[in-house]
């Protein structure tokens, strides 16, 4: 039951992603109940995710792609080996 | 006798046909403009060199593919063993008395809680964006592919054959080391 902070904010982690089991939320629980650090760790957590997820939506807008020159120097360094 | 359905490669409509899709897989999965383009490259010159084992079974994008994914594994598999490579600073103890405890000036600090009610800025995405590439590059790659990517734990594993174990202890330093980076930079009070 009893586990470290290392463990306590892994498992913390973990959670952000929906991917604790039971058992390890449970152990948990135990420990934010009796740590403070990682009960300020936990809260700030679930505002970093808050975070990320606008990051991840900034981050899919911008368009990737090569330009047209990128793909004019690809077409010659293949061609040269055809 | 020829087959119907065998696929065939045509190396001169490459480019035309598969850049834009290889280059837009490796982006996903490395961050890095020129780094995603060498391997695209690197893909098209290893399909050349391997033309002839083409048994035309699979359509030529996955053929593709089939061997970017495997520049991506040597890519994660040279980062992770560089040598001299950075690791993450350490957040807790790794041995001794206090082993699995914080170290003194890595607990978290509580946040100006005014900075947190600005959340849609763009400025924060900037912020979050520098402190991921603070980050030793596994850690980053990784914790992209996650978090950014949203890469289902089992197919991370699988691209950069890793454990789920390993991808835990992974995503576990890269949140603590961004949590800290993130205090520093964005919500100090």
């Amino acid at each position: 039951m009893k586990i470290s902070c290392d463990e306590a904010t892994k498992i913390c982690d973990k959670n952000q992603y929906g991917e604790a089991s039971l058992w390890d939320k449970i152990k948990l629980n135990f420990h934010l109940f009796l740590c403070k650090k990682c009960g300020l760790y936990s809260k700030q957590n679930t505002v970093l995710t808050k975070c990320y997820e606008v990051h991840k939506n900034a981050n899919n807008e911008a368009s990737h792609c090569l330009s047209e020159d990128e793909k004019k120097q690809l077409e010659k360094g293949l061609k040269a080996k055809l | 006798m020829s087959l119907p359905n065998k696929h065939i490669l045509s190396p001169t409509k490459w480019i035309e046909l598969h850049a834009d899709y290889l280059y837009n897989y490796t982006i996903s999965r490395i961050n890095n403009h020129d780094l995603a383009k060498d391997l695209v490259q690197d893909t098209f010159f290893a399909g050349l060199k391997a033309k002839d084992n083409f048994q035309g079974k699979a359509s030529e994008r996955t053929w593709l593919i089939s061997i970017l994914k495997r520049k991506i594994i040597d890519h994660y598999r040279k980062i992770n063993s560089a040598k001299g490579k950075a690791e993450v600073k350490m957040n807790f103890y790794s041995d001794g008395d206090r082993e699995g405890e914080w170290i003194e000036e890595r607990v978290p600090n509580s946040w100006n809680s005014e900075v947190e009610k600005d959340i849609e800025n763009r400025e924060l995405s900037e912020a979050i964006e520098k402190c991921i590439d603070n980050l030793p590059e596994k850690y980053a790659m990784v914790f992209r592919l996650k978090t950014i990517q949203e890469f289902e734990t089992e197919e991370i594993c699988k691209e950069l054959d890793i454990t789920s174990s390993n991808l835990w202890v992974i995503i576990h330093r890269a949140r603590t080391q961004l949590r800290k980076c993130m205090e520093d930079s964005w919500f100090k009070n």
